[in-house]
């Protein structure tokens, strides 16, 4: 097979990253099908749909309000279940 | 010059251990190994080894923290036995697959159940494929030997596999042997300090052992499999330098009065001795016997292996485990894949004999040599046969 992945010989040594926070690159958020909106009229900026978001896709903007990251957010409703003031919905992807 | 002392083969691997200068020790105690890491941790209590002994709670733990040590860039050693090394098993091939150049020692024990502490191979038979470089000793000096000639054949730069040494339980690791003690400064002269490649340093972090997605898994493993491949080169490297620096050769096939002999039997570990004195007596009655003796099990020494047996009508593969339901014992598996590709081979017949302690006598190698003659002028009637076994 030829293509211009790294061969064998090329790889590290047992695959040893030797960048750390090299995932950071990945895009995880391809696989996403529904996206969290925020209701900023809703919002307390408590911080717990922050707190809960396995993936650490949401990040403080400079209001306080918790972005999110949709390179890496996978849709997975978490923070939307989580926020107690119902200020997130979510959304099917492509609407 | 070194000197010439009795000791215990389980204190002589101890010694090795020692006099390799090993950094960190995780073991955890089970017969018949129990000795060698009960004398390492004397060593060190007492300060005649500067090393860390961590103490586990099992052999998983000693394996897993025998990873973290090796990992930092310690010169790591562990032994174990039987049910040990299969708690193990999982881990194995984490020490491998990091390509971390621990050594251990295995004092060989069969696997229950029936519960057995006594020897044979079947520990390390179902370990084979877990990637580590594999020795059989068949002597208290050739398992002393063995372990430090393993620390510099794993932790060199173009291997960097962890190493076993087998030593068949009791038999070796128990009884009183000579051995010839080397000075400190001439194993030092030989091994020099292990200097890891990468290690796991907080100052320059490192991610060890990722997810190797279905794109690059194929190539590590492809990676991992040539250096163990190719540490049949380097092993034969050290093996010619601690000749020249020790005065005792090394071969990864051992042939004895295999000049012009008919039948050859093949043993690991050590059973030779025995098998040795047997020979003897087959060709002062006249019969064209000789042996050869697997010391080098991974990477197997297909070449010397073939070279071995050339010349010979038969070979007669005694081996220590049984391979449920397969072809026969798995060193005679192995020796009938080096022979296979060859125009003209000889008959090669497998015998398990030598489970769970049960001796292995000079009239068993009669009886496997007489059997081998029957087969050659009759042909083979069975897949394999167990010697001993009481019908
Ligand atoms: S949990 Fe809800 S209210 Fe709290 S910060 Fe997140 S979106 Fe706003
Ligand atoms: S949907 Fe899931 S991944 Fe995306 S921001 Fe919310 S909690 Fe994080």
């Amino acid at each position: 097979m030829t293509n211009d992945k790294p061969t064998w010989k090329e790889y590290p040594m047992a695959a040893t990253i030797h960048h750390p926070g090299s995932a950071t690159g990945q895009n995880t958020g391809d696989w996403r099908s529904e996206r969290p909106v925020r209701d900023d009229s809703k919002c307390d900026k408590c911080g717990i749909c922050w707190i809960f978001c396995p993936d650490a896709a949401l990040f403080m903007d400079e209001d306080g309000f918790y972005e999110v990251d949709l390179f890496h957010c996978k849709g997975c409703g978490i923070c939307a279940r989580e926020c107690g003031k119902g200020a997130i919905t979510m959304v099917e992807e492509g609407e | 010059m070194g000197k010439r002392i009795g000791l215990e083969v389980s204190l002589a691997v101890s010694e090795a251990v020692k006099m390799a200068r090993v950094d960190a020790v995780a073991a955890y105690p089970i017969t018949p190994q129990t000795h060698i890491v009960e004398e390492l941790s004397q060593m060190v209590a007492d300060g005649d080894l500067d090393a860390d002994f961590i103490m586990v709670e099992s052999e998983h733990s000693a394996m897993s923290a025998c990873c973290g040590t090796s990992a930092v860039g310690a010169r790591t050693f562990t032994a174990t036995a039987a049910q040990g090394l299969a708690l193990m098993h999982e881990i194995l091939f984490i020490a491998s697959g990091l390509r971390l150049p621990i050594v251990m020692a295995i004092a060989n024990r069969a696997l229950s159940a029936p519960i057995s502490i006594w020897g044979d191979h079947s520990d390390v038979m179902a370990e084979r494929d877990t990637g580590w470089i594999q020795f059989f000793a068949e002597t208290g000096q050739e398992a002393f030997d063995l372990t430090i000639q393993a620390f510099k054949i794993a932790e060199d730069k173009r291997v960097l596999t962890p190493a076993a040494v087998n030593l068949d339980g009791f038999t070796l690791s128990h009884v009183i042997e000579p051995f010839d003690m080397p000075d400190q400064e001439e194993v030092d002269a030989f091994l020099p300090t292990f200097e890891p490649q990468v290690i796991l340093d907080p100052d320059n972090p490192v991610t060890m052992g990722p997810v190797g997605f279905p794109e690059i898994y194929t190539e590590i493993k492809k990676q991992q499999n040539e250096a163990l491949l190719g540490a049949h080169e380097v092993i034969l490297e050290v093996w010619e330098e601690f000749e020249k620096a020790f005065g005792r050769a090394y071969r990864p096939v051992e042939s004895y009065r295999t000049d012009g002999a008919e039948v050859l039997i093949s043993i690991a570990g050590s059973t030779a001795g025995t098998a040795r004195v047997a020979v003897d007596n087959m060709r002062e009655a006249g019969k064209k016997v000789g042996l050869i003796r697997t010391r080098l099990w991974r990477p197997y020494p297909f070449e010397e292996t073939r070279a071995a047996v050339k010349g010979a009508k038969a070979v007669a593969v005694i081996d220590r485990c049984l391979s449920f339901g397969g072809p026969g014992g798995p060193i005679c598996s192995e020796l009938r894949s080096a022979l296979y590709p060859l125009p003209e081979k000889p008959v090669v017949n497998s015998y398990i004999a030598g489970l769970g302690g049960r001796d292995i006598t000079l009239q068993d190698f009669y009886t496997v040599v007489e059997d081998t003659y029957r087969v050659l002028e009759e042909g083979p009637t069975d897949e394999y046969k167990m010697i001993g076994v009481r019908e």
